[in-house]
This record gives structure tokens, sequence and C-alpha cells, in this order.
């Protein structure tokens, strides 16, 4: 058993379902209070790994620690500490939300169950809605009831698989927006999203997993290891000249053309940025915005999977 | 024990709000005690019993009857003939309850929330097992008493009605009653684990119903008597019976099985 460091740590933690090899090897470690995004295609193991995490499924070969209790030795400790979003809400159609809630804090043992229905039904909006049968939710408001279920026994780790997956704008907004909130809490939050952006927004690190481990970083980062940083210069006339001006300096890399915009790899733009800047006016160009080109973690995402294909078909 | 009672309450919440359950678990032992209760109205009502006399019996039954004259061993062949319909109720009912509380949870994938929580599988297989079982023999005993009633109404001789409350019915309803729920409901679990119906589950799991009425039609037909000894024997069956199919349903509930192998 751990007492400090990580929340979450798993050392080659594998599972398979007969010949299928759904998680291979994976190694990581989360830490008290991070908001961990578990990036993949269908099929690429994160509800698996989850399920594992959750102390649903054991794992085949590998260990992981959740909350300083070892899975498939110490379940029934993990569970009470851990709350679990599935990708279904599963909610009870027949009961009312309150019933719901009820009956879910009674299988965690949640002492003062009325006031946590309470607490978790007024901050997602749902205390008006309380006697009615969830029969009659729309799908936001379940999300938002299965959130506040996760919630009731105050987990120190929360699994959320696809938090906002099928949700209106707004609705998805506000539940972003409750999981940021539960960030600042304290809370651990793994996310499994398809939503990149979502992820992009809401994450300190993510796993890319694809069966095994492709990457794992800050979407900072992992934006920076895979295309490095880049310039771009709006130019009023970009010429050919302005090309040889910039790859005089070492700690550029490589230099684009693009219609008006210059495009510059370099190492670190905060301290290279002036001198460049410097340059191009003294070579005549006449800028009108310098900025960083953002990637999005779609491209990173994109990126690793190309290479994951390309490593695959050899 | 709050975690069960808490299981058993949101089932009945989830099921009767169910009309086909609400019809089974209410019409059906109501049925089961209105038909004995109309054919003894009948039968205390003709002089002769429609010329059907004791010789007719099968001989082993006036073994049972002791001291009885020939009309009230005849009244009291009358009475025992329904102990194995009665028998019926205590199975069909978990049976359905089951089935739809399982598949229900399967098909609107209530299963993962639940399991991830601190509840352990026995209990919510006794729960759950509980939930059908307790309006099963709840209603056989109502059913059974209002029968000894009605027939206590009807029947002008006391000996006959003590009959009903001899060591064969009192073992028949009190034990092998609550027997046979057990059966029913670990049967229902393991057939509701493999379909995706409850309706589905519900007509597999009739199957195992068949048997009673097998031995309902030969006690009719004079093929078997259902006596003190038999009906130990049933309870002895049922006990090895529950066992054997309780393990297998409690393996059957493992997270790991329902997460993996459920389809």
């Amino acid at each position: 058993m751990m007492n400090n460091g990580p929340i979450i740590q798993t050392t080659n933690l594998s599972r398979s379902f007969g010949d299928i090899l759904a998680v291979d090897r994976i190694s990581v470690s989360i830490n008290p209070g991070e908001v961990f995004g578990l990036l993949g295609p269908n099929g690429a193991g994160k509800t698996t790994t989850v399920r594992m995490l959750a102390a649903l499924l054991e794992p085949t070969s590998g260990e992981a620690y959740v909350a300083g209790f070892q899975i498939g030795k110490e379940d029934q400790k993990i569970r009470r500490q851990i709350g679990y979003l599935p990708e279904a809400p599963g909610l009870y159609d027949a009961l009312t939300a309150e019933q719901n809630l009820a009956f879910f804090g009674a299988m965690y043992g949640v002492e003062e169950i009325s006031r946590q229905i309470k607490r978790y039904l007024e901050m997602l909006g749902l205390w008006n809605r309380r006697y009615e049968p969830v029969a009659t939710f729309s799908k936001g408001m379940r999300q938002k009831l299965a959130i506040a279920r996760a919630l009731l026994h105050e987990p120190e780790v929360l699994f959320l698989d696809e938090p906002t997956s099928g949700l209106d704008p707004q609705a998805a907004r506000l539940v972003r927006k409750f999981i940021a909130e539960l960030s600042g809490e304290g809370r651990t939050i793994i996310l499994c999203t398809h939503n990149l952006d979502e992820a992009d927004r809401l994450c300190d690190r993510v796993a890319v997993v694809n069966g095994h481990l492709l990457a794992l970083d800050s979407p900072k980062i992992l934006r920076r290891k895979i295309f490095g940083r880049k310039v771009v210069f709006h130019l009023l006339e970009a010429k050919i000249d302005f090309e040889q001006v910039l790859l005089a300096f070492d700690f550029v890399s490589e230099v684009h053309l693009v219609e008006n915009k210059i495009l510059v790899s370099v190492e670190d733009p905060e301290n290279n940025n002036p001198a460049l800047i410097r340059a191009l006016i003294e070579a005549g160009a006449e800028i009108q915005f310098v900025g960083e080109l953002r990637r999005r973690l779609e491209d990173v995402y994109l990126e690793l999977m190309k290479s994951a294909e390309g490593i695959n078909n050899g | 024990m709050d975690r069960i009672k808490a299981i058993i309450v949101k089932e009945w919440r989830e099921v009767f709000k169910n009309k086909f359950i609400f019809f089974t678990v209410s019409f059906l032992p109501l049925m089961i005690t209105a038909l004995p209760l109309g054919i003894l109205y009948f039968a205390t009502g003709s002089e002769n019993f429609g010329g059907v006399t004791t010789a007719d019996l099968p001989p082993q039954f006036s073994t049972l009857c002791g001291e009885l004259s020939g009309g009230d061993c005849m009244l009291y062949y009358i009475v025992t003939q329904f102990l194995l319909l009665f028998m019926m109720v205590p199975v069909i009912i978990p049976m359905t309850i089951a089935s739809y509380s399982i598949v229900g949870e399967k098909t609107t994938r209530t299963l993962e929330p639940l399991l991830v929580t601190p509840v352990s599988t026995l209990e919510i297989l006794i729960g759950k097992g509980l939930a059908g079982i307790i309006p099963a023999v709840s209603a056989t005993w109502i059913g059974y008493l209002l029968y000894a009633a009605g027939a206590h109404i009807m029947v002008d001789n006391p000996a006959v009605v003590g009959k009903l409350f001899d060591p064969l019915w009192m073992t028949a309803i009190f034990v092998v009653g609550p027997l046979l729920s057990i059966f029913g409901v670990s049967i229902a679990v393991m057939i509701s684990s493999r379909v995706n119906d409850p309706r589905i589950a519900e007509q597999i799991s009739g199957i195992f119903v068949l048997p009673i009425v097998g031995l309902f039609i030969g006690q009719t037909m004079g093929l078997i008597l259902v006596n003190q000894q038999f009906i130990l024997w049933m309870a002895g069956i049922l006990v090895v019976l529950d066992s054997v199919l309780f393990y297998f349903a409690v393996q059957i509930f493992q997270r790991e099985t329902i997460l993996s192998r459920w389809k």
C-alpha cells in the first residue's frame, strides 16, 4: 500500500479477452488532483483500462494501485474511494431522480444522504426535478444525474467515460465547467473522451493509447514534442530573401513561405523572436502580426495514430 | 443489511410499475385460490358428488383419509388435489420478477454503475432474490390461508378442514414453497444472464414449472400420491438443487463474468 505519491499507479497493466489483447503493458502514474485524459480510438482499451482501475475487471498481468489500494486484492476499499460515470448513464428509468440517488447512496453507505442529494442536485440544476421519473429526463439531464451519482460519496478519484458524449453544446459546456470545478476541489479525474478539444481544455496530462501506450504528457508538451514550435509572421508582402535571412540563425530549423506568411520553426520563441523580428525589419519586411502557430491536440493525436499505424504496418 | 433492503425496495419500485408483473403477482395467486374454492363449493353443494364415490379415488389415497368417512375422504381428496397447484405460485412469481429485473438491468445498462459500488455479489443476489421470493412466498401463504378459511366455511366436518393444517400441508406451504422460490430465482438468474428479452427469459424459465404441472396431472390421474413422505423427498431434493443452483448463480453474478461474458 502506498501512502504518498501518485494516487494511481499502474505497472505493465494488461488485460486479454481470450486471444484478444485489449490492454498491453500500460504503465502510468497519476498525481492527486490531476485531470488525466485517456485518449484513443474505439477499441483502444480505454474503457477496459478504466474498468480495471475501477475494480470491475481484473488485470491479466501487471499491477495497479488506486488511492493506495491494489486492484484485484483490495477492490472493496478501492470502490469506496472512486466515483464512476460509465459511457451509458445507466439510471433506473422508473425511479425518480431522488430515488436513484438514494439507492446508490445506500450502496455506498453514504451518511446524511438527503444532504448530499440536495447538494449535488442543486449544483447540477436538477433539484426542482427530483420527484420526476428519470424516464422523463433529457439526455443531458440524465448525464448530469449520473455525474451526481458518481459524486454522492465524495470520492477522491473520479472516472468519467465520455461525459459529454451526445450532449448539446450548452449541456456539454455545463458538464465541462462542472468537471473543472471538481478539479478545483482537488479531486483526481480520469477522463476518457473522443472530444480532443475537451481533453485539451480540461486535462493536465493525456495518455494516448491504442492497446498500448503511444504517448503520455501534457497537451502542450505533446504538441511541442511532435510538431516543435512554429512562429508565424504575417507580412504585408513576403519575399524569398526573407527565408535566407531567417535560416541564418542557428535556432531556426525550418522556414516556409505561404502566401504573405512565413512559418518559422524555432526552439524557444520567447527568446528567439526579438532577434527574428529585428532581422526581418532590417531586411525590409513590414510585419503585420506575429504569433505562435498553435497545433490542436487533434493534430497530435492523428499524428500519433499515423505513426502507430506505420509501425504496425511495418 | 441496509444495502439488501435498498435493493429490495428498488426492485419493487421498478418491477411493480410493470403491469404484466403486477398482474402475475396479484392475479395468479388469486386464481389458484379461487379455482379450488369454487370446485369445493360445488362439491359440498352436491349430495353425491355427481355420482363419484370413494371407489373412484386412487386406492393409495384412502390411506391418507384415516378415520374420515367416504364422503369426507372425497372432500379431502378434492382439497389435497390443489396442493401442487399452490406450489406453482412460489416458482412462477420469482421467475417473472427476477427475469424482468436482471434482463431489465442488462438492457438499460444499469448493472455497471451498481457493480462499481462497494456492494458485494452476494448482497446483490440476495437482494434481487428476496425481491422475488418475498412476494411469491407471501402470495402463496395468503392464498393458502384464504383457501383454508374458505374450506372452513364450506366444509362442515372439522376433521377435513383440519387436514389442511396437517404436517403434509404445513411442510408443503412453509418449507417446500420457499425452497421452490429459491429454485425459481436461481433458474431465472442463470437464464437472464444469457438473453436480452425478459419475456424469453420468462418463457425459458417456465419450462422448469412443467415438473410441477406433471406432478399435478400425475396425482389427478392417480399415478402418484402426494403424501408426507413425497413432500419430504421433494423438500430434500430442492435443498440440494437450490444449493447447487445458488452456487452457479453466484458464479454467474461475479462482476468479471457480467462485464466480460454476459451478452
